[in-house]
């Protein structure tokens, strides 16, 4: 058999390098996922009332996010806006910028549907219990709600981790990045090291994701009782 | 019955939903100790009492008054009587992420700000007194129908409250499981509780009422005692509505 080219990642400190890229993939997901949960909740909450200008305006948003590829989203904000607005974006941000404005339109649909699939006999036999709206919403409404979006958020941020991947495009030097540079350096000494790098960045992604599915797993049977 | 206090009046109600008016000029009283039980043809606006008095629906004209205290839209008031208004409702409700125990203990801990410990105690209580002490650790979806809806006459019987609502808490049940949750009803009102029932189930409400209302689009067409209204209705109304709960039996010729 050919040699795998993992040999490469054990010459000086690129092992660690590939692992800084990784970091640097995890971070700029979960500070955007971060953002998706703290902005997306409020959203999707305005977004069950029925105010039609409000519901039209996330509609937009949501049609918006939906139809762009991520990739284009990046270079507009990076390239575009830069230019246009003469503001100074390092990439890093621009991708964060990007992720949240994806995330949290995807995070407000998910928080909608959530809150829409509780029945409306929940609030009333609450209410019916002498219980206030506060107490309704949050002993009563809310954790049902955080049951229900659980699975369906969780696939998000491994969306959004895997999705991450693009933005070595803009320059982000993060996990493929690293492994690209380093299958480059060492095009004449290892020519396999395709194979070996990617196949550890494919393995490094895994593990940044596959401990989320786990916990979503388990707090999905924990309280699938309920 | 009249020299017993009043405890729940709707005073001249008028309830529409967009054109059409569920309830015209409605009035009753329930007194205290008294067991009310309304029947009706479907849609002839039975639920929609029960809900009114306990303030889940808002109404166009008329007022709902406990006690003297008047019900209206303000929060504090309402919440405050509706601790005094328990209601069971057809489908039960319970909330889902709770265990049974929690389902009852829930609101007199949070609403009432009772001791969690005196709270448990009366709970299990309860719970014992209807057949499901071993169910305590249970989730309602580990529950039947029937059962699930004792759960929740206990959940509204640990606030203490002063009248009980019951709206067609029979109705989502198989025929097999009627009869558990009917006794606990049964048991309530020997020992006094203060009641309004709607329901279909005829021999059950011949057996509680003190008092039957017969409602037909939205007013009273015949009121009397269960006797009364079950074994000599006046209307012609009320006697086609009883009719039709019996069958002629099939002759083969």
């Amino acid at each position: 058999m050919q040699n795998l080219g993992i040999d490469v990642l054990f010459k000086g400190t690129n092992m660690l390098r590939l692992l800084g890229g990784l970091w640097v993939s995890l971070r700029i997901s979960l500070i955007a996922v971060g953002f998706s949960i703290a902005l997306g909740i409020p959203l999707g909450m305005l977004m069950t009332k029925d105010s039609k200008i409000v519901k039209a305006i996330a509609r937009l948003y949501l049609e918006i996010v939906r139809v762009m590829p991520q990739m284009v989203l990046l270079f507009i904000v990076f390239f575009g806006t830069t230019r246009i607005f003469g503001w100074n974006l390092n990439a890093e941000l621009a991708s964060v910028i990007v992720f949240s404005f994806w995330g949290c339109a995807e995070m407000s649909d998910l928080v909608r549907g959530a809150f829409i699939s509780i029945p409306k006999h929940q609030y009333e036999s609450a209410r019916a219990l002498g219980m206030n709206s506060f107490t309704v919403f949050f002993f009563v409404i809310l954790p049902q709600t955080l049951r229900r979006l659980l699975p369906t958020s969780i696939n998000l941020v491994t969306r959004m981790i895997k999705t991450t991947s693009l933005v070595m495009m803009i320059g982000v030097v993060e996990v493929l990045k690293v492994g690209q540079q380093i299958i480059e350096a060492n095009r004449n000494s290892s020519p396999n090291a395709a194979f070996g790098v990617y196949g550890t960045v494919l393995l490094l992604y895994f593990i940044g994701c596959w401990p989320i599915s786990m916990l979503s797993k388990y707090l999905e049977k924990k309280w699938s009782n309920s | 019955m009249s020299k017993k206090e009043e405890i729940v009046r709707v005073d001249h109600i008028t309830k529409r939903y967009e054109e059409n008016a569920i309830l015209e000029d409605f009035s009753l009283s329930v007194y205290e100790g008294e067991v009310v039980v309304i029947v009706g043809p479907s849609g002839c606006g039975k639920s929609t009492i029960l809900r009114i008095m306990n303030g889940l629906e808002p109404v166009q004209k008329g007022e709902v008054t406990y006690r003297g205290e008047k019900v209206d839209g303000k929060l504090g008031s309402i919440t405050r009587i509706r601790e005094k208004v328990g209601m069971v409702f057809q489908s039960y409700e319970l909330f889902p992420h709770k265990t049974i125990l929690q389902n009852v203990m829930l609101a007199p801990v949070l609403v009432q700000k009772r001791d969690k410990k005196e709270v448990k105690e009366e709970a299990l209580q309860l719970l014992s007194r209807v057949g499901l002490s071993e169910k305590k650790d249970n989730y309602p979806r580990q529950l039947s129908g029937g059962q699930k809806q004792r759960v929740a006459i206990v959940r509204a019987l640990c606030m203490h409250p002063e009248v009980l609502l019951f709206d067609e808490v029979t109705a989502a049940l198989d025929p097999e499981m009627v009869r558990e949750v009917l006794e606990v009803i049964l048991s309530l009102a020997k020992e006094g509780k203060t009641m309004v029932i709607v329901t279909h189930e005829m021999a059950f409400a011949e057996a509680i009422a003190d008092r039957v209302i017969f409602l037909d689009a939205g007013h009273i067409e015949e009121e009397g005692t269960a006797e009364e209204f079950f074994r000599h209705p006046k209307s012609e109304r009320a006697k086609q509505f009883l009719n039709s709960f019996t069958y002629d039996k099939v002759v083969h010729e």
